[in-house]
């Protein structure tokens, strides 16, 4: 206890003096201001009220042992003597039992107890009373707060010396009390008859042994019930954790295998593309002077990539997996290939010709999200139609009576993506601040009624089935249903607040955006509880990592957008970089994290092939650590500079105190994209390669063709 | 229930309920903003020059970094003198066949706001050798360089207009202004901010600061005025004369050892830089846009601005006071 406490102390010193060079740094970096003060003063005073808490229950705890230690021992005494006998080993024993030695008082000296006790009752009385005042003081002006922290920090050291003199105390007289306890049951060995027998019949059952035969037996061992596959044996130590296997391939219609493995593969293929646009980005935060060439201005790529990896990668990953999931829980086939693969085709070549046309400079009107022209966008409306109709049609002859969750949350993503799309591309109602309400609504819709939506449908499929237990509740799958259709749909404008669209609608957006934690509550407890008591097949399986950083992410990433969209955040946040961050938490850490647990899901028991578990390992890891390294810089970086823009620094101030963290955007956003590159690979090792099995198979196939066997085993 | 067990009732309700707060939350306030705000009065839609120069804008992604909204925020004070209203992007419609309307409003700042960038910056040369290369005026920018929209010549013709790079050798290869980087700027010269009509109310910002100062509350480091003239010289002059105040040779004058700025009567200064300057455009240098009174800025910080000239790179010089300036500002009107 002593320690972890230390380490507590540790932390917290280490806090105040990163929050007191940050006080400090403060004036030579010019950023210093009303905010910046306040913000330390805050987290100052938060710290020091925190560390003071933390040391009243380091006490609390402290007297509380302390009782414990002064009650009277001779209460309970043959229990506990008991007690101790279960304590001792066979060497123990053996001396007592051999021991013949005279008796020994026993002493005590409650004196020092009492004073400490005291001592600590009227330590703790004032330091609780500071306590209580500290947050109104928060109100009041630096000079108070200052004072004030001046005043408690050394009663702090002085609460924490004493807490340590308590402690050595109380150590002391534990030690004593063990030695007197020892004492006491070396005299009762010696004198009671009744104790003495105790002990020599605990002595008899811990010399019992087993003859190391009881399971034994001379039959040679052999599997006989043909229970093992593949032995090897492994003679040198490990150096990776071996993961599970995946079981056995489904047994599926190939030509449905095969489409589904085209849409996995295209999805690749544009995320490798869009990222690597993307990190191009990213460096050019760094070195703007990187190339002069039209095609590959920021401007023109910078559109490229957020909708390459929309369209390309995240969509076609989701209607694969739903071509897969749709007709399993449907409990029947799906209704036409043919209209798979036009879908494909016609999704693939609305991101294809989207993303030359942009390149050439052709560009809908700056819109986030809407940056294809229409005829571009008609494209990949027409291929969602197509599989929502194919979707639609299997779940019309499904085999079940009721329809199953995920095909609720699939089947109206597909619809209001289709309606999204139709309010943002017609042009009745464009005019004026009509494009920028409509491109609230847009482009939040688009993130929260297609991608999220659409994977919610998809992990209520895929959790279930890794863990292999139910849903948690069902119900409660239902709930978030209606609640993110009524919440979602109306938080769009938030990311127009303050601008000159009505003041109404932007108070309708924050009412949404908090109305969410709804829905958000409902999906984690859902997946946290379905999870819950299968903790331990996480570290045995390299698929389900990915979905409970998936899970965690749909939390932290939804409340951080809840916390964004309130008057007061939004103040700080808005047209910084921190909105960067909380797009790539939720399109990346949610997103794109759940796409990857199900592919690792699927693809496997599609081909019967699976990929390296290092290299599913390495992954994971770099995609993690990147997206850490990518969002928490910006995270910092976009408050620092939202707070300088209210301080009324010169604009070009806050571009030159953005720098190192656009470094390290680019550092963690190269560790993304490489993760990209492992997972490309790993795609490779899950279809295309030949693996082992598959050339032992066609060998034996030829065997077969060869011999006709008359006796199958 | 039948609901759970019925696809179609399940999906028609679904869409249903999505439909109707689609249309309570999008359609139905685009479609009456479209219809009540009208354009305000001496606004003028672009010609055809700038039309061109805003869809290269568009092309080019710009809205990417720079937004074209003034919050009700006092933070947003820098980018116009009032917060951006309904009535400023009336007149914007479909820009063609296949290309939706562009507000331009933007949700990203990593460069400045540009709704009035034509009264804050209206020198011609500045965004012709800021589209050039950036870096040549602002050191520290990140934003790219629009080098494809120049024309690198052997021999200018007479009727090209030649680039003035810095630190070019002589005799070296002409860059010729495109007539897309003309448009360009042309639409950026084109983006002011217009005074509301008479009457109307002006919408105030927000969270201001100076309504919670504490009075009394020390203002010992800032300057006598109780302006911080290095910050003010910062975003309303380096751009052109540049930090050092050395300017660009060829392109914007020195202020160290200037004689305007050195001499002890600052009529002149103070003049230019309320109404602006064009005598040494002999010189290759451009003109100089009335820099106070398109900013709006208050005598004290004009005065701020002057002390901080005056008393920077080496120069001395007398300080002025805000009564002068004020003096002299009056005297101009």
């Amino acid at each position: 206890m002593m320690k972890t406490n230390k380490l507590f102390i540790t932390a917290f010193a280490g806090m105040i003096s990163t929050s007191a060079a940050f006080a400090g740094t403060d004036d030579t970096t010019g950023i210093s201001g009303q905010g910046i003060s306040d913000v330390v003063y805050g987290l100052l005073m938060g710290a020091v009220i925190f560390l003071m808490l933390l040391l009243l229950l380091w006490l609390y705890r402290l007297s509380v042992k302390l009782r414990f230690e002064t009650k009277d021992v001779n209460a309970d005494h043959k229990r506990r003597m008991q007690q101790q006998v279960s304590a001792l080993d066979r060497t123990d024993l053996s001396h007592l039992l051999t021991h013949r030695a005279s008796l020994r008082k026993r002493t005590g000296n409650n004196a020092g107890i009492v004073t400490a006790v005291i001592l600590m009752s009227l330590l703790t009385a004032p330091a609780k009373a500071e306590t209580g005042q500290a947050p109104d003081l928060l109100l009041k002006s630096p000079g108070m707060i200052i004072t004030v922290t001046l005043i408690l920090l050394p009663l702090m050291v002085a609460i924490w010396y004493t807490g340590i003199k308590i402690s050595r105390l109380i150590r002391r007289i534990q030690f004593r009390r063990i030695r007197n306890e020892t004492d006491d049951l070396i005299t009762a060995a010696d004198t009671d008859p009744d104790f003495y027998h105790l002990l020599l019949e605990r002595k008899a059952s811990l010399d019992f042994k087993l003859s190391d035969r009881e399971l034994g037996s001379n039959v040679f061992p052999a599997d006989q019930k043909g229970l093992l596959h593949n032995v090897a044996e492994v003679d040198s130590p490990r150096f990776l954790a071996a993961k599970r296997k995946a079981s056995v391939p489904h047994d599926l219609d190939k030509s449905l295998v095969r489409a589904i493995l085209w849409f996995l593969g295209s999805a690749t293929a544009w995320l490798v593309l869009g990222t690597s646009v993307g990190e191009y980005l990213g460096i050019k935060f760094v070195a703007p002077d990187a190339d002069h060439v039209s095609w590959l201005s920021f401007g023109r790529l910078r559109p490229i990539h957020t909708n390459m990896v929309f369209w390309g990668w995240s969509s076609l990953a989701m209607l694969g997996l739903g071509y897969y999931v749709v007709p399993r829980v449907s409990n029947t086939g799906i209704f036409s290939i043919r209209l798979a693969y036009w879908s494909l085709i016609l999704v693939n070549s609305a991101v294809l010709c989207g993303s030359l046309t942009l390149m050439a400079g052709i560009n809908n009107g700056g819109g986030e999200y809407r940056e294809y022209i229409w005829p571009v966008m008609a494209l990949f409306g027409a291929g969602i139609l197509l599989t929502l109709y194919n979707y639609y049609r299997t779940i019309g002859s499904r085999k079940t009576t009721e329809i199953y969750i995920s095909n609720w949350y699939i089947v109206a993503a597909m619809m209001f993506v289709t309606v999204i799309a139709l309010v943002g591309y017609l042009p009745q109602w464009q005019n004026g601040l009509g494009e920028t309400i409509v491109q609230g609504y847009y482009m939040h819709q688009a993130v929260g009624m297609w991608f999220m939506l659409f994977n919610l449908g998809l992990i209520y499929y895929f959790l279930p089935q890794q863990l292999n237990t139910p849903i948690y509740s069902y119900s409660l799958g239902i709930l978030a249903f209606w609640a993110q259709i009524l919440f979602y749909t109306l938080i769009g404008t938030h990311h127009f607040l303050f601008s000159s669209i009505p003041w109404w609608l932007q108070t309708v957006a924050i009412v949404g955006s908090v109305g969410m934690l709804i829905p958000v509550f409902a999906g984690t407890t859902n997946f946290l509880l379905t999870m819950k008591g299968n903790f331990h097949k996480i570290s045995r399986s390299y698929t389900l990592p990915f979905y409970l950083v998936g899970v965690i992410f749909y939390f932290t990433g939804s409340m951080q957008g809840t916390a964004e969209a309130f008057r007061e955040t939004n103040l700080v946040w808005h047209f910084t970089d921190f909105t960067t961050a909380h797009s790539h938490i939720t399109m990346y850490g949610i997103i794109a994290f759940m796409l990857w647990a199900f592919i690792y899901t699927l693809v496997p028991r599609l081909t019967g092939k699976e990929p390296g578990q290092h290299w599913v390992g390495a992954h994971f890891w770099l995609a993690l650590v990147g997206l850490l390294f990518y969002t928490v810089p910006l995270m910092i970086g976009g408050t620092l500079r939202g707070i300088a823009w209210q301080s009324g620094k010169p604009f070009i101030d806050s571009v030159v105190l953005m720098a190192p963290y656009w470094l390290w955007r680019a550092i963690g956003g190269s560790l993304m994209w490489l993760s990209h590159l492992v997972f490309c690979w790993n795609m490779y090792t899950m279809t295309l390669r030949r693996s082992e099995n598959e050339i032992r198979r066609q060998v034996m196939d030829a065997l077969g063709d060869n011999h006709m066997i008359s006796n199958p085993v | 229930m039948d609901l759970y067990s019925n696809h179609k009732r399940l999906y028609l309700a679904a869409l249903g309920f999505f439909l109707a707060l689609t249309l309570f939350v999008a359609i139905i306030p685009a479609l009456s903003n479209q219809q009540t705000t009208a354009v305000l009065p001496g606004s003028r839609p672009l010609n055809a020059l700038e039309k061109e120069g805003k869809a290269i804008f568009i092309a080019e992604g710009c809205v990417a970094c720079h937004t074209q909204q003034v919050r009700n925020l006092d933070m947003d004070k820098n980018w116009g003198s009032r917060p951006s209203i309904a009535a400023d992007y009336a007149g914007m419609t479909r820009t063609d066949v296949w290309r939706n309307t562009a507000t331009l409003m933007g949700s990203e700042r990593t460069g400045p706001d540009l709704t009035n960038i034509g009264n804050r910056q209206p020198a011609e040369d500045w965004h012709l050798l800021h589209l050039y290369n950036p870096r040549l005026v602002v050191s520290t920018s990140v934003m790219p360089s629009y080098e494809w929209l120049f024309i690198s010549k052997e021999y200018a013709f007479p009727e090209d207009r030649v680039l003035n790079i810095p630190g070019a050798e002589k005799g070296g290869r002409k860059i010729v202004v495109s007539h897309q980087a003309m448009a360009l700027v042309a639409y950026l010269q084109s983006l002011k901010q217009l005074k509301l009509p008479d009457g109307r109310t002006v919408p105030v910002f927000l969270y201001s600061k100076d309504a919670g100062k504490v009075s009394g509350a020390a203002p010992a480091l800032k300057k006598d005025t109780g302006y911080d003239g290095d910050a003010l010289y910062a975003s309303n002059c380096s751009s052109c004369h540049q930090p050092n105040g050395q300017g660009i040779p060829g392109a914007f004058p020195s202020l160290k050892g200037s004689k305007i700025v050195l001499d002890p009567d600052p009529l002149v200064q103070v003049t230019i830089i309320m109404k602006g300057y064009d005598g040494r455009a002999a010189e290759g240098y451009g003109a100089m846009p009335a820099v106070g009174t398109n900013n709006n800025l208050k005598p004290e910080e004009v005065a701020a601005i002057v002390n901080h000239e005056r008393s920077s790179w080496g120069n001395q010089s007398k300080q002025v006071t805000a009564e002068e300036v004020k003096k002299i500002i009056s005297s101009l009107k």
